[in-house]
């Protein structure tokens, strides 16, 4: 026993305990010596939507001259005490509350020590013991349909560190305060996660809850969202394998390339007869591999202890019931909601409510008040049509040049008979890049369906007048020929002849 | 409780203090000592007594969520032994 404290998190802090029972076949990675099992858990650092940081009055917005939003607690001067900001503490119960977690009433501040260059204080305010939200579960969806749980261990808030900039200048590192003290969530999975492409499923889902909640942008490229990501490899069904720990991977793709790598490395070293070291590792993203990371060797015994400048935060049931009663719709009720009420399927549902910004949007277009639209067809406008476009222009719905109410009022051309589904889509077109209503669209270029039975009877005379052989063959049998005549048709009309009318018409005339 | 020469050794690495070599020897004595005194504490029965957090009882203040503080960064730099272009410099770290 010496005077440091404890090394590393007690068995239940370690978020290695996995709630998961048994595999999937497919997730299994084949090795020279037969299969193995990847299992993944994930630390994900959630920046706090909030105006202030955890402990001060500065600001968090990103961006800003260096320095400029640090307070002299942020920059750890002497004498200076910190003061906790109550929404964060708040973000962080609604959080909790979305993740299914039980909120602990009473949570304690703790310091863990170590040195870096951008953390002024010379250790992290951060929750140890008594994080302020326990476990919970959250429901991962795959792309092909499937979904899994995944169990959330703990939830705790910390102080984000400064930032460290290497490529300014050769011999010295620039260091920039405005992130320190910003307010983290570190969200800690069970190692519940099979294999990449589950991490990311998980991480996106993750991501979707917490911007529904509005508790955190998950802007990663901005570094809000960022995953330590544990790796370790064992055959199917044994004990868990000794992991190694991937610091600060920052994109979907990264972590994924990352387990892929780490995985693959695990089996290698094991195969050969070799042992894993528990580690914490680098993700380089230019090579796409994982290295150790030797100088945090020594930097594990963090001495946590409890923040003398800080009391419990201690909260009131009543504040959990009232944010609670608060929360919006989640991705999970909504999805359930779009199922039952629009009739849509589970795919285009979940396509819908990733984002809550797409499931605002696309509920504008089909339900606005007193103009019920056929969800499936507004469904397959927002989805194909409008995402199309707006990835080709690499914009996102908020961005979108087409109005909500304007999709909703090009679904009724297509509903009344004014345009038929093809020029709709050359409509759609006009609009996205002019910002025009349909309506004036198909009004100026004279788009409007040709619906009169007279004049597409005089064309479907004449069709057949001039082309003798082709009305033959179907006469004779060879009914496909009425493909051949209806593309005539609309070819002539410039795809406004209504096409139900074309193909009724021409049936008679060729039949008669 | 006593410390040997090697635990006080990484102490002093962890807290980025240098001791010579020799001062590791009495220093462990010294802070033996110490740790034994206090020990004298662990003699009291504290089972079912909640660790006191605070000599009164007080609800902690909670700040706004609003921006009052920050923007004089020449005073955050101040005492700074280096700085360029608004940053604090130190010497290269990088892994």
């Amino acid at each position: 026993m010496t005077a440091t404290t404890t090394d590393t998190a007690p068995d239940h802090l370690s978020g290695h305990v996995t709630t998961r029972i048994g595999h999937n076949q497919k997730d299994l990675v084949e090795g020279a010596t037969g299969p193995w099992e990847v299992i993944i858990g994930l630390e994900v650092h959630a920046q706090v939507t909030s105006e202030a940081k955890l402990f001060s009055g500065a600001s968090t917005a990103f961006g800003a001259a260096p320095n400029s939003q640090v307070s002299l607690v942020d920059a750890g001067m002497p004498g200076m005490l910190p003061v906790i900001n109550g929404e964060c503490v708040r973000q962080a119960v609604r959080t909790g509350l979305g993740l299914g977690a039980q909120i602990n009433l009473r949570s304690v501040f703790d310091r863990k020590n170590f040195f870096y260059p951008d953390m002024p204080q010379g250790y992290q305010i951060s929750q140890f013991t008594q994080p302020i939200v326990g476990e919970g579960r959250i429901t991962v969806d795959l792309p092909d349909g499937e979904s899994f749980e995944v169990g959330i261990e703990r939830l705790h808030l910390e102080q984000d560190a400064g930032k460290s900039i290497h490529d300014q200048h050769p011999q010295k590192t620039y260091i920039d305060l405005n992130r320190s003290g910003v307010a983290l969530m570190e969200i800690v999975s069970r190692p519940d996660l099979r294999s990449a492409e589950e991490a990311a499923a998980y991480l996106s889902k993750l991501r979707s809850i917490l911007r529904y909640l509005g508790t955190c942008d998950g802007d990663m490229s901005q570094g809000s969202m960022r995953a330590d990501v544990n790796v370790s490899v064992r055959r199917p069904g044994e004990e868990l394998g000794t992991r190694c720990e991937i610091k600060n991977v920052n994109s979907l793709r990264f972590v994924r390339q990352a387990i892929d790598y780490e995985a693959r490395r695990q089996i290698d070293i094991l195969e050969d007869g070799g042992e894993i070291d528990q580690e914490t590792r680098l993700f380089d993203a230019n090579r796409g591999e994982t290295r150790s990371m030797r100088s945090k060797e020594e930097a594990h015994d963090y001495r946590y202890f409890p923040d003398p400048d800080l009391l419990p935060v201690v909260l009131e049931q009543s504040l959990v019931d009232a944010l609670k009663v608060g929360l919006p719709e989640l991705p999970d009720a909504k999805k359930a909601r779009f199922i039952d009420a629009y009739e849509l399927s589970a795919y285009d549902a979940g396509v819908l409510v990733a984002e809550r910004e797409t499931a605002e949007y696309f509920e504008a277009v089909v339900d606005p008040e007193g103009a019920k639209r056929d969800p499936k067809l507004a469904a397959n406008w927002v989805t194909a049509e409008l995402f199309g476009r707006l990835n080709a222009a690499d914009l996102d719905i908020a961005g979108s040049p087409v109005a909500a109410a304007q999709l909703g009022g090009l679904i009724d051309l297509i509903a009344d008979n004014t345009i038929s589904g093809r020029i709709a889509k050359d409509v759609f077109a006009a609009m996205f890049d002019s910002g025009k209503d349909a309506g004036d669209i198909v009004a100026e270029k004279g788009l409007k369906q040709i619906t009169d039975s007279g004049a597409i009877e005089a064309l479907i005379d004449q069709l057949i007048a001039d082309n003798p052989q082709q009305a033959e063959q179907y006469r004779g049998g060879n009914t496909k020929v009425a493909g051949w005549f209806t593309g005539q048709a609309m070819k002539a009309t410039q795809g406004q002849a209504n096409p139900q009318m074309v193909n009724q018409i021409l049936k008679d005339k060729l039949g008669g | 409780m006593a410390l040997d020469t090697d635990t006080v050794r990484r102490i002093a690495r962890l807290a980025r203090i240098y001791i010579p070599e020799e001062d590791l020897e009495p220093l462990a004595g010294e802070l033996s000592n110490i740790i034994g005194w206090v020990e004298q504490l662990a003699e009291v029965d504290t089972d079912g007594v909640e660790p006191m957090t605070s000599v009164v009882e007080i609800t902690p203040e909670q700040r706004e969520d609003v921006v009052n503080d920050g923007g004089y960064r020449d005073r955050v730099l101040a005492n700074a032994p280096d700085t360029a272009d608004g940053f604090f410099t130190v010497p290269k770290v990088i892994e």
